[in-house]
């Protein structure tokens, strides 16, 4: 082990993050072709189908990751799904990270869109290069290609008698033309070996032993680090500074100033005042000693609180209709019984373990970034606006992320890198601190919602009305954006399966007055919270019990149509409604199962306090129970939960798995703690102190998780289990104390 | 001011600020990037060490006050990986994001250096103040159980 200060060069940064640096790996990223002529290196020929897979004379098989790995473990599944297509040995395939290329297709890891989104593509890219081996022995051997299979790294006679190793047959390949799409067949399903199989952890050797490398890890030649004094209100800038005393602190080199942004605020920088250093320590001294005079513009103004109370009052007024069958105004005149209820969800953070960081160089007429993003493509756009050249001109390197959660998809921090580097001459490295990440983000939108229904005389739902009001994330990208629209209401509202003939959904106004930014599963989290408690609500008013009060709201097994639902269209999460139907049947199942682990129906007789919601979100369905205690002092916790998730076809079910452990903990923080809130425009959070999240003594004793085997169509993973986490536990809340918590977090209202 | 500390078994000299946080001399000055920067304020853990066997945070600890002394990082937890802890993190997939699990480490490995067969609330009283945003706290518990020998009942 090396005791020596590290530094990395491109290769032996490749090679820290675990990847093969051959000339083959890189020879197979367009825009670092230059290093692919590494002298000794290239010379056998090499059998390139496309971007993705790659096959050496020696045998060796390199696949390409063109998401980011944040957590979710797509390094670990992605790769198996090209490799189960080719018949590759996964002991004889290199993973190799991509930089941000359009030639990649999308590389925006968010939307838990990685496998739902390509899982097609990605199978075709493996059987690609499989049907060019075939077709090359097939020809050595004087066969039909029908003749041939390959498997374990080889292509086989079907009799049996014969065998090529791939890289035997990569000279002949080669030479072949690349076959179209079309003319390219997949294997059936069952042929994929590894896939939804338990699969290991490509980077869990990296990750314990530390040489795992994440944003800050990488160093350059003669770089320095950057820390920046930012305008506490978004919006603000720098009237003045003094760097006199900064400049002092033994380590610091330069002090800049950052474009101040102009609305809307995009991917642009904070603005502010950066403090260049040998090392962090001198830098965030530095930081320490500048003098500023900010101004704080017209953001100053935002008070979250009174927000808050206008939100409220958004809802409470009609708004503008996005979904609606019926008469809804008609049947809640008509009524036996109307129940109401008012949520409120506040701003939140990120925060993911590893704040915002990146490093830039910009000389010789090149760009060159290394961050933890999970937008590398926008991050080259950004990068390549910063430094004043084109995009060829830019190689985004694209590092492990310390979590990401929709963060770290905005090039912001890679925009004041490749600034700062670009003026000062040197590389830079920015690293924020904690503070500044909670204080500048892109936050969760605050929201306020008003559910109300309309019971008949036996107390059947007549009638669903469904108000939401909330700053969209438009308006980070656009100036005119005075609330949500139709399409911000696809998560968790227009998609909500009801056998109610009258339904309404509206939208109130609401102006942004922060940057809004998207965190795992978006609209979902308060949409989910406010649906799933008033689902629960409308049981308990009706004197029906939770889940068949759930399952007689959502209606018979179904696919529910877009004329059902009320809607002219549905955005849908990008993908088609035929493929990707509003499931009542998949809906009802993760709660016919949740329930059915979790011992429901016999909570009472073995004196458990339980709470259940089930949300669909990125074309995924997941149930959540969860069981509640009080502890010695009062508080109330969360004892045990159980997770039931159809994510369609599952490529590494052990990933699925962690993802849904996580999602509940993730769940309970913003739950029971998570609160962001502005006075004067100023966040008034900054650290874990006041910014709370889940510790470890607070995880649940067990968390259960099933996944229901299915051969639909891939839906989404890394987002969907958190929706229904709130809700289920504001509903054993209930059940435990009979409080309803009607604002998150729940920490204002009860104990926990 | 010039100072001498052992880590992970070999004698360092450091000429930096003696004010400078142990986690920035380790990571900027000697090129130790496993141990990360989370808070600076020791309220997650990421950045903790032993400092002669004892768990720290070292973006709290002055490098002073590891002059003369032994500091552990994840790098020296193991020579190649194979610490009874790190091979049940890989074998029950504890990592996510995988960047607070050094801190998660070092602080498990303290624990079982005092106490081999820890129980649940013993690992919760330990890694109580290692936060792990993606959530693997369960995995956690069960893998430190597996490498210590216990029995996971769950």
């Amino acid at each position: 082990m090396s005791q020596q200060p590290v530094v990395f060069t491109r290769r032996s940064f490749l090679e820290g993050l675990n990847l093969s640096v051959g000339g083959l790996a890189l020879g197979l990223v367009p825009t670092v072709s230059a290093e692919a002529a590494v002298p000794g290196v290239k010379s056998a020929p090499e059998l390139r189908p496309n971007v993705f897979v790659h096959v050496a004379a020696d045998g060796l098989v390199t696949i390409v990751c063109h998401r980011s790995e944040m957590g979710q473990g797509i390094r670990s599944s992605m790769p198996v799904v090209i490799a189960d297509e080719l018949g590759a040995d996964m002991a004889r395939v290199k993973v190799v990270q991509a930089v941000g290329d359009a030639v990649y297709g999308d590389q925006n890891t968010d939307g838990s869109s990685s496998i739902r989104g390509v899982f097609q593509e990605l199978r075709r890219t493996g059987a690609t290069a499989r049907t060019m081996l075939v077709a090359a022995a097939a020809k050595r051997w004087k066969v039909k290609p029908a003749q041939c299979e390959a498997r374990e790294h080889a292509v086989y006679l079907r009799d049996g008698q014969r065998s090529l190793g791939f890289g035997e047959l990569v000279a002949d390949a080669v030479k072949l033309p690349v076959p179209k799409a079309e003319a390219v067949q997949l294997r059936p399903l069952t042929e994929l070996r590894r896939v939804g199989t338990e699969l290991p952890l490509l980077d869990g050797p990296a990750y314990v032993t530390g040489k795992a490398v994440f944003g800050a890890d990488v160093k350059l030649p003669g770089m320095l680090i950057a820390v920046v004094a930012r305008p506490p209100v978004v919006g603000g800038r720098v009237v003045r500074f003094d760097a006199t005393r900064a400049l002092a602190v033994p380590g610091v080199k330069q002090v800049l100033e950052l474009p101040a942004p102009h609305r809307p605020y995009l991917f642009q920088g904070w603005g502010g005042v950066a403090v260049l250093a040998e090392n962090t320590w001198a830098a965030m001294r530095g930081r320490q000693a500048l003098d500023i005079i900010w101004e704080n513009g017209p953001n100053e103004s935002y008070d979250s609180e009174k927000y808050r109370l206008a939100l409220l009052e958004s809802v409470r007024a009609p708004g503008k209709p996005a979904r609606s069958v019926g008469d809804v105004d008609k049947a809640l005149a008509s009524a036996a019984r109307v129940v109401e209820a008012e949520y409120y969800a506040p701003h939140l953070s990120h925060a993911p373990m590893e704040p915002p960081v990146a490093l830039a160089r910009v000389a010789g007429g090149v760009c060159e970034v290394w961050a933890p993003t999970q937008h590398p493509q926008a991050a080259r756009t950004e990068a390549a606006k910063m430094a004043g050249l084109a995009e060829d001109k830019v190689t985004v390197n694209v590092t492990l992320l310390g979590g990401g959660f929709g963060r770290k998809s905005k090039a912001d921090f890679v925009a004041e890198a490749v600034f700062l580097a670009k003026t000062a001459g040197v590389p830079v490295r920015v690293q924020w601190t904690r503070e500044d990440d909670i204080r500048h983000d892109y936050y969760h939108s605050a929201s306020a919602q008003k559910l109300s229904a309309g019971l008949d005389a036996q107390g059947k739902p007549t009638a669903w009305l469904h108000r939401t009001a909330f700053p969209a994330i438009r308006s980070t990208f656009s100036e005119d954006v005075t609330g949500p629209v139709a399409r911000d209401l696809n998560q968790g509202v227009l998609d909500l399966a009801l056998d109610i003939p009258n339904v309404r959904a509206e939208m109130g106004e609401a102006l942004a007055k922060v940057r809004i930014g998207w965190l795992r599963s978006v609209n979902n989290i308060f949409h989910g919270y406010a649906v799933g408690s008033f689902m629960d609500e409308l049981a308990h008013a009706r004197g029906v019990d939770p889940r068949d009060n759930l399952l007689e709201v959502i209606g018979p097994a179904r696919k529910v149509s877009v004329a059902e639902l009320g809607v002219t269209t549905l955005p849908n999460y990008g993908a088609p409604v035929e493929a990707h139907p509003v499931d009542a049947g998949r809906l009802r199942r993760v709660i016919e199962r949740v329930t059915e682990m979790s011992g429901w129906s016999e909570r009472a007789k073995n004196g458990r306090t339980l709470g259940l919601a089930a949300h669909r979100s990125f074309l995924s369905y997941v149930g959540v129970v969860v069981s509640m205690t009080k502890d010695a002092v009062g508080k109330a916790r969360v004892d045990e939960a159980w997770v039931v998730v159809d994510a369609g076809l599952v490529v590494n079910p052990d990933r699925v798995r962690a993802q849904m452990e996580g999602s509940i903990i993730f769940g309970m923080s913003l739950a029971m703690y998570g609160s962001i809130t502005m006075k004067e425009g100023a966040t008034e959070q900054s650290n874990f102190r006041d910014y709370r999240l889940v510790r470890i003594a607070e995880a649940p004793k067990a968390i259960h998780v099933d996944i229901v085997r299915s051969e639909e169509a891939p839906g989404g993973v890394g987002e969907p289990g958190v929706p229904p986490v709130a809700p289920a536990i504001v509903n054993a809340l209930f059940a435990l104390t009979g409080v309803r918590v009607r604002e998150l977090p729940i920490i204002r209202t009860v104990p926990v | 001011m010039s100072i001498r500390v052992r880590v992970n078994g070999v004698e360092q000299e450091l000429d930096v600020d003696p004010e400078m946080p142990l986690l920035w001399a380790l990571r900027d000055v000697l090129g130790l990037t496993g141990t990360k920067y989370g808070c600076g304020q020791a309220l997650c853990g990421a950045c903790s060490v032993h400092l002669d066997g004892q768990v720290v945070r070292a973006c709290v600890t002055p490098i002073r006050r590891a002059d003369g002394r032994e500091v552990t990082t994840i790098e020296g937890l193991s020579p190649d990986g194979g610490h009874p802890l790190q091979r049940a993190w890989v074998e029950l997939g504890v990592p996510q994001c995988g960047f607070c699990q050094s801190g998660q480490l070092m602080c498990a490995a303290a624990l079982l250096a005092k106490k081999p067969q820890p129980t649940d609330a013993d690992i919760d009283q330990s890694l109580a103040g290692n936060l792990c945003r993606c959530g693997t706290y369960t995995r956690i518990r069960a893998a430190v159980k597996k490498a210590a020998g216990v029995p996971d009942s769950k």
